[in-house]
């Protein structure tokens, strides 16, 4: 079988069990995985800027929550359907996007992440001073009958899981894609040696400027099909927590990795999740598991398959 | 016969002893488990304890644990409730939205709890409230904020226990305008509680004749707050400040050192000090200032027999700090709220006769139907009024002076000072 071949099987193989996960897990397990899935593909985002590109950015809760803020304001305070409020939550995180990416860029290595967590807190700071608007720290609840997708009520848990399942879907085949494509060997190059990418005639920063767009761009997106699937916007999503978040994820489940943020995040949420029950330092626990895993898996849980057995994993 | 005697001499076996152990054990319990003989089930009702255990709301969680536990002992000690044990079931939701929609969903569906319970920072209540709405679980937040009464939430969200900010705020313009001054400026945090409190305080104030001269609101990743000072007119009569976390002692010591022994009168909320020792060292410039407090810290000479036994129960001493350690001082003026909501839960399930989930919604409606609520052991912190269509509680207010140290009350409102004009009918929402 071919690489080609086995890695359509795999991801395509993830997708139809998650798929039939919803009709056998009970009801606890069926929520969380909705909401892993949605945060998942945050980390996606996340992944296509620091593990394809080696962009290290510290702000990601910037785009996350440009997305949920552009759905939430446009539901809200405008008036929005569901779908003109995603496509409001993808148009204030591009323009946010594309403006981090053309003054960050400027910038690289340390002073890169200096710069995205600076905009992310000037984000975060935004939100709270705009409070008329955003409600600041205490957020827009989003009520049930603004929550509604033609016809389809997303309070449902069989509905909200089947989005959750169709947006994951959307951004594991999208990098997918792009990875495979010139496109993404292209930022693996940048990645790996960028004078030797600028040498071979590559416009660096126009490859990083799309790999910080495209990124910014599914992050917003996860965030507004966060806001719109749990019904509340606030001002802790758009904290340095979440930018730190979708770090860990990509970090635990392994960078540069089509699976690995989505490997992450289940680990990550199920390790809070039961650590959470047995001490109130569950914090600690997860902080513990990620010096393990750098020590003993330092390329991530799914880096570490690839460098071992499955060497064909995208 | 005598022969008989002979055979078999009672003795003491070790399976004898074992068994006459386990015989004693079982009795000693009896008076426990004997009391739900008589319900249908014997099975414990389950309250979600949704608790702030860690994070920013710490302090609070910590005391809301004790007080919930402690009301909690006193229900099964007297019979449960509905002749069933009462179980708290505690998950920390990290003072976290996120974490605390986790959670809800964590008491509906894994723990199987009959009600969710305790919540009090406004954006966990936003977090979480929609989801238990779509699980249908009834939760019971003890918060202050006004975003359920002002329609919100949902009909599954109810805060019967506990006053929201809007009523605490507009009942104590009439005191501050008639003994403190009516030319106001507001110091508060640039976010959402700090804007309530500028939002209400500015209508009320106005309707009692006075004016707010100045409104400054401080950033709330400020550090320092000098460069605020001198924007405060000289007009001002009174400053009303709420500063609240970890920057309130630099305010209260650089306002000290602006102002010097000259200043205008100083009203506060007390939740800019909760679980603050009020003798610590910086503080001395609030002395002779105005508090509002949710239940007096302090126990006062007219001290209500509600109050003396709620404070032996939960293990508070006379000057609001744990008994066993004079320096962990509560949250006094917010945890009563987890008390009497405990309460208000047993007497909704038994107004419901309560039997398990399929009761949920009779349950919402008992409380719905509910209205006068007595001072007493189960609202030590006064009577309350509910207001089944708002699903919002209120009960009165104390104004105290800080004097030597201690915090004197110098004015209790009446309940119909906190009344406001309905904003919503949940009783017209569907389940």
């Amino acid at each position: 079988m071919s690489d080609r071949a086995k890695t359509l099987l795999l991801h395509g193989g993830v997708l139809v069990l998650l798929f039939a996960l919803q009709f056998v897990l009970p009801a606890y397990h069926h929520g969380n995985l909705a909401r892993i899935m949605v945060l998942a593909s945050f980390a996606i985002g996340y992944n296509v800027m620091f593990g394809y590109a080696g962009l290290l950015s510290l702000g990601h809760a910037l785009f996350f929550a440009a997305g949920m803020y552009g759905l939430g304001l446009a539901v809200a305070h405008g008036g929005a359907d569901p779908v003109s409020g995603l496509l409001a939550g993808i148009a204030a995180a591009l323009a946010v996007s594309v403006a981090v990416g053309l003054l960050a860029l400027r910038t690289s290595g340390v002073a890169f992440m200096i710069v995205t967590l600076m905009f992310a807190q000037v984000g975060y700071l935004a939100v709270l001073y705009f409070g008329t608007y955003t409600r600041g720290d205490e957020g827009i609840v989003l009520q049930q009958a603004q929550r509604v997708l033609w016809g389809i009520d997303l309070t449902q848990p069989g509905a909200r899981y089947f989005a959750a399942l169709l947006l994951f879907a959307v951004c594991l085949l999208a990098t997918l894609g792009l990875v495979r494509a010139p496109f993404g060997k292209v930022l693996i190059a940048i990645r790996e040696n960028e004078e030797r990418a600028r040498m071979l005639g590559y416009d660096v920063f126009r490859y990083k400027l799309a790999a910080v767009v495209i990124s910014g761009v599914l992050s917003g997106l996860a965030g507004a099909v966060y806001g719109l699937l749990f019904g509340f916007v606030g001002a802790t999503f758009a904290s340095v927590q979440y930018s730190i978040f979708p770090l860990l994820w990509v970090l635990l489940g392994g960078a540069g990795t089509v699976l690995g943020p989505f490997v992450g995040t289940l680990f990550m949420f199920y390790l809070i999740d039961l650590s959470s029950a047995v001490t109130s330092a569950y914090m600690l626990v997860a902080g513990v598991a990620l010096v393990l895993l750098t020590l003993f898996a330092p390329q991530g849980l799914v880096g570490e398959i690839r460098n071992r057995i499955w060497r064909w994993l995208p | 016969m005598t022969s008989n005697k002979t055979t078999k001499q009672p003795g003491t076996t070790r399976r004898g002893a074992l068994k006459t152990l386990a015989a004693g054990a079982a009795a000693s319990t009896l008076p426990l488990w004997a009391r739900y003989a008589g319900a249908q089930t014997a099975e414990p009702i389950r309250v979600g304890f949704q608790m702030h255990r860690t994070g920013i709301g710490a302090a609070y969680g910590r005391w809301y644990g004790r007080t919930t536990e402690a009301a909690a002992r006193l229900i099964n000690e007297a019979g449960g409730i509905n002749g069933r044990p009462l179980e708290i079931v505690v998950e920390d939701d990290g003072t976290d939205p996120k974490r605390g929609a986790e959670v809800v969903e964590k008491f509906a569906t894994q723990h199987k709890c009959d009600v969710g319970f305790g919540t009090l920072f406004s954006h966990v209540v936003n977090g979480s409230a929609p989801r238990a709405g779509e699980l249908k679980l009834p939760y019971f937040i003890v918060s202050e904020g006004h975003q359920l009464a002002s329609g919100g939430l949902n009909r599954y969200t109810l805060q019967p226990g506990m006053t929201d900010v809007k009523s605490q705020v507009q009942a104590m313009a009439p005191f501050v305008a008639s003994n403190l001054g009516k030319k106001v400026t507001m110091i508060f945090p640039d976010y959402a509680f700090g804007h309530d409190h500028r939002d209400y305080f500015s209508e009320a104030i106005e309707a009692q004749g006075g004016e707010v001269v100045a409104k400054l609101a401080i950033p709330p990743t400020e550090t320092s707050f000098t460069k605020y000072f001198p924007k405060i007119p000289r007009e001002t009569e009174v400053i009303y400040h709420v500063m609240v976390g970890p920057a309130v002692l630099t305010f209260v010591k650089e306002m000290g050192e602006f102002f010097g022994p000259s200043r205008p009168e100083l009203f506060g909320f007390i939740d800019s000090l909760e679980a603050v020792d009020i003798t610590s060292p910086g503080l001395e410039f609030l002395d002779g200032s105005h508090f509002w407090e949710g239940m007096p810290r302090y126990a006062q000479p007219d001290q209500s027999p509600y109050d003396k036994f709620y404070r032996e129960q939960v293990g508070v001493d006379a000057n609001g700090a744990s008994l066993n350690d004079s320096r962990d001082v509560s949250t006094y003026a917010h945890m009563f709220g987890c008390w009497e909501t405990l309460y208000i839960i047993k007497a909704g399930m038994e107004a419901a006769n309560y039997q398990g989930p399929k009761d949920r919604q009779a349950l919402i409606e008992a409380v719905e139907a509910m209205t006068d609520m007595p001072h007493s052991n189960e609202h030590p912190q006064g009577a309350k009024i509910f207001n089944g269509k708002t699903h919002q509680g209120f009960g009165p207010q104390y104004i105290s002076k800080l004097e030597g140290g201690m915090l004197k009350v110098q004015h209790t409102t009446s309940i119909e000072d906190t009344f406001y004009p309905d904003e919503v009918d949940y009783t017209t929402q569907s389940f």
